[in-house]
């Protein structure tokens, strides 16, 4: 192997020295040599030019990448709600058994690591992991056991895959388990079109028109927050600035979304197109799209789209000989939903730790480097594409007042055909649970944990912007399931993620879990229940980003839809429960002095 | 230039363009309680006490410019309970023993623990486990008295800007480090600045301690903000 140094000083050089590129630098220094220890990370701010601290903060702020090394291969085993609906502990217990090391860790040989990972887009098919960039999804504890002994006898990980999923997942350049599950095609994303006749239909405008048909279509952000892109795109174009930027945001990082995977695999050309046209729009020459790190079994295949574009001249120079140029490059991210924020993901794709920006300015005033920047969701992309065919009234057809066209929703969890589903706006959850075989459902999480979590009575209300908004995940939650596991689940995922920036949301979430364990563990009175609502309040209305004012949501929406629930946890006849036990606390002393507590008389 | 008129809780105040709700409320005599704010650095908009509400929405002061004829909440009943709560956070989630504090007197954190009455926090103490660094030449960093407000971080650079502070780890775990040979080259006036930035006592200059007796210090005889308020 080579010597540390001489890596590091290849890696760096590749990037140019380039310390915007500090997370591809960091990828392939720890891919080279299985971790960014110290003395790496020491060369490479020598080499960069800068301060140690600054290497450190970014390797330290994102989920995959290490100081200290995870193994020869390494496991990472989702743990996202679904995934434990799935069984997740039983195959967590059968990796520990085959492999000899707890979760957490790394065998002393050094040759297998077993670690946690947050949403990996594969809620369809859990329980599910990613071991060296290679998904396995669907596990048995049959499985895990070949994989063990698969690792076990040195054999490359790609070759432990034994079955591929449909569609591109078989293409030589993905070759992956991942099944697609579409469910239900609609008429944006999954209808045919001639690839390049949407980018010559926008090329054949003004791009003040093309932002006009978007406005026409009333098309709005599909990640969620539902910014009207049209207006979007506007801003951008009007904002001063040497260049301007598109940047997808491919980070799709909502437990229970997984619609951006499909799109990726079955549209990426698609998606490319949108871009394209996004960028004559708002008058930019490159794109980035920001791939998360879970999506890197697609990497190669995007790449090679993106040369068939380019060969196609959809892409790169004079594209369709109408003068425009416009190209996109791959940014990959290491693992931290919050990077799903777009000014978060700016800094990540400028090499920095992904906090979000305080605003203003905005991304479409000082974006990427300082540019101005749009920064767009997978799906609204595909449906620029869309309304540049067949035109912004045609699409305004569809869907409600306030939310047009079409949605593509990612459903998981107790239901009969977990997968996703194009539907339109406005179609009632009680509509999709029938669709897809989730009627007996007690509770309905709408947009992940950030979103809502509904009861029966609220499945006549309607998936839509005006009404119950949603960036595509769907957790279907069965009669059986302890709602109060799922919650506490959703916290797990926000104290894990939050940046750490700010006071609400680095304490905040920490406080309301510590409270809702309080409550889960019985030695709760009514007024906890009163006051965790509050502390709510609290995080929702002082966080800076989306993140805080949002994680409260899973111990919110359910005290607000579920309250009997948390009543029954609690005493009620009672002010003040005392969280300390003296059994517990005297038993070992007591043991050892051989005595009986009377604590009734204390 | 022009000025800019805007509100404070229904009192007209007039902005200088470009200045933060902080600054220009400051210059009208209003006190919007800061924590991570530190004038001449570039606000990050960390603690969120200075959070007030505009058109409706709930933001950070230090970071939002005026802008013409803007309605701002400041002493609500809402707002100031939030500005107390985040008090109360930064006490739990830390672990800060005022009586053995150098700092004590001269912190911010325990001035507005005061100027907010917090007899005890609402929320349960975390006691974190957090460590010290005596190792450097210069100063002390005491972790446990740390609130991330990255003021160091951003005031304290080598000569040709190099970042001597940075932070680590995300979430709950975030805490602040140091460049160990950039630390090396750090003067007496650069650990004296790291220490008067610092809102806490987290960072203290090596060789000094209790230079101002309890009874001058900062805080002793008036509350915080009420320099900006007597105006
Ligand atoms: S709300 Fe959370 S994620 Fe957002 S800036 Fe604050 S700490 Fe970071
Ligand atoms: S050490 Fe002091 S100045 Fe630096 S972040 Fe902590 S509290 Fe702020
Ligand atoms: S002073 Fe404004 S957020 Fe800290």
């Amino acid at each position: 192997m080579a010597s540390l140094d001489a890596v590091v000083k290849q890696v760096v050089s590749k990037y140019k020295n380039d310390k915007t590129r500090l997370m591809d630098i960091i990828t392939d220094v720890q891919s080279e040599l299985g971790c960014v220890s110290d003395e790496a990370v020491s060369q490479i701010a020598k080499l960069l030019d800068c301060s140690k601290v600054d290497v450190e903060g970014v390797i330290t702020f994102y989920h995959f990448f290490t100081k200290t090394p995870r193994g020869k291969y390494t496991v990472y085993l989702n743990n996202s709600a679904v995934a434990n609906m799935k069984g997740r502990a039983a195959i967590a217990k059968a990796f520990e058994d085959a492999v000899g090391c707890s979760f957490g860790r790394t065998t002393s040989d050094g040759i297998i690591g077993l670690y946690d990972t947050s949403c990996i887009g594969m809620n369809d098919q859990e329980p599910a992991a990613i071991i060296n960039g290679i998904v396995f999804t669907n596990l048995t504890q049959d499985k895990v056991k070949e994989i063990v002994a698969g690792m076990k006898a040195g054999k490359d990980v790609k070759d432990l895959v034994k079955e591929y999923g449909d569609g591109a997942n078989q293409s030589d350049l993905i070759r992956a388990m991942v099944k697609n599950n579409i469910m239900r095609k609609g008429p944006v994303l999954f209808a045919p079109y001639d690839q390049g006749s949407a980018i010559k239909a926008a090329l054949s405008k003004k791009p003040e028109d093309v932002i006009e048909e978007v406005k026409i279509a009333n098309l709005r952000g599909r990640g969620g927050a539902g910014f009207p892109t049209g207006m979007k795109w506007e801003f951008c174009r009007k904002a001063e600035g040497a260049k301007h930027y598109v940047i997808c945001n491919a980070d799709e990082g909502e437990p229970g979304t997984f619609k951006d995977r499909v799109i990726l695999t079955e549209l990426p050309h698609m998606l490319f197109e949108g871009m394209a046209i996004a960028g004559y729009a708002v008058g930019a020459n490159e794109g980035i799209i920001y791939l998360r790190a879970e999506y890197l079994y697609l990497k190669k295949y995007l790449e090679k789209v993106l040369e068939d574009l380019r060969a196609k001249n959809i892409l790169g120079k004079n594209i369709a000989g109408k003068g425009f140029d416009f190209d996109i490059r791959i940014q990959m991210g290491a693992g931290a939903y919050v990077c799903g924020e777009e000014s978060a993901l700016i800094e990540s794709a400028e090499g920095k730790r992904g906090e979000p920006r305080n605003r203003p300015p905005f991304p479409v005033q000082k974006g990427y480097l300082g540019y101005p920047t749009t920064v767009n969701n997978v799906e609204t992309l595909c449906c620029a594409v869309r309304i540049m065919l067949e035109g912004g009234e045609w699409f305004a057809k569809m869907g409600t007042a306030q939310s047009k066209g079409t949605k593509l929703l990612s459903v998981s969890g107790d239901c009969q055909n977990p997968g996703i589903y194009e539907v339109e706006f406005g179609t009632t959850v009680n509509t999709l649970l029938e669709m897809v075989g989730g009627r007996n459902a007690k509770a309905v999480q709408v947009g992940g944990p950030s979103g809502t979590c509904i009861g029966k009575k609220d499945f006549g209300r309607r998936i839509c912007f005006d009404d119950l908004a949603t960036g595509g995940s769907i957790i279907i939650i069965g009669p059986d399931r302890d709602l109060f596991e799922i919650v506490h689940n959703f916290m797990d995922f926000f104290v894990e993620e939050s940046c750490g920036w700010c006071v609400p949301c680095r304490a905040g979430n920490v406080i309301l879990k510590q409270k809702l364990e309080k409550i889960m563990s019985g030695k709760a009175s009514t007024k906890d229940i009163q006051e965790l609502e509050d502390w709510c309040k609290i995080v929702k209305a002082t966080s800076r980003c989306g993140l805080g004012q949002t994680s409260p949501n899973p111990i919110y929406t359910t005290i607000q839809n579920f309250r009997e629930m948390y009543e029954a946890k609690v005493k009620k006849d009672t002010d003040y429960v005392s969280t300390f036990d003296l059994l517990a606390a005297v038993e070992e002393s007591c043991k050892a002095a051989g005595r009986i507590p009377k604590v009734e008389e204390h | 230039m022009s000025t800019i008129n805007f509100t404070i809780d229904g009192k007209s105040c007039k902005a200088k363009p470009g200045q933060t709700i902080v600054e220009a409320a400051k210059d009208n005599g209003i006190y919007i309680p800061t924590l991570c704010h530190f004038e001449g650095l570039k606000p990050a908009g960390t603690c969120r006490i200075c959070t007030v509400k505009v058109g409706g929405r709930n933001m950070a002061a230090c970071t939002t410019p005026v802008t013409e004829g803007m309605v701002v909440e400041n002493k609500t009943a809402d707002l100031e309970d939030y500005r107390k709560a985040i008090i109360e956070m930064l006490f739990v989630e830390g672990n800060h023993m005022c009586p053995t504090c150098e700092k004590s007197g001269n912190c911010e954190l325990q001035a507005l623990g005061y100027r907010y009455l917090m007899m005890a926090p609402r929320f349960p103490f975390l006691f974190p486990k957090r460590t010290l660094d005596a190792s450097l030449p210069k100063i002390v960093i005491e972790r446990n008295r740390c609130v991330q407000c990255l003021r160091c971080v951003r005031g304290v650079t080598t000569a040709d800007g190099k970042r001597i502070f940075g932070v680590v780890n995300r979430g709950g775990h975030v805490e602040i480090t140091v460049d160990k040979d950039l630390t090396a080259t750090m003067t007496d006036e650069m650990a004296q600045k790291a220490m008067d930035l610092c809102p806490v006592g987290a960072i203290l200059k090596k060789e000094v301690g209790f230079a101002i007796p309890i009874g001058k210090r900062k805080f002793d005889s008036k509350p915080i903000g009420s320099e900006i308020e007597k105006a």
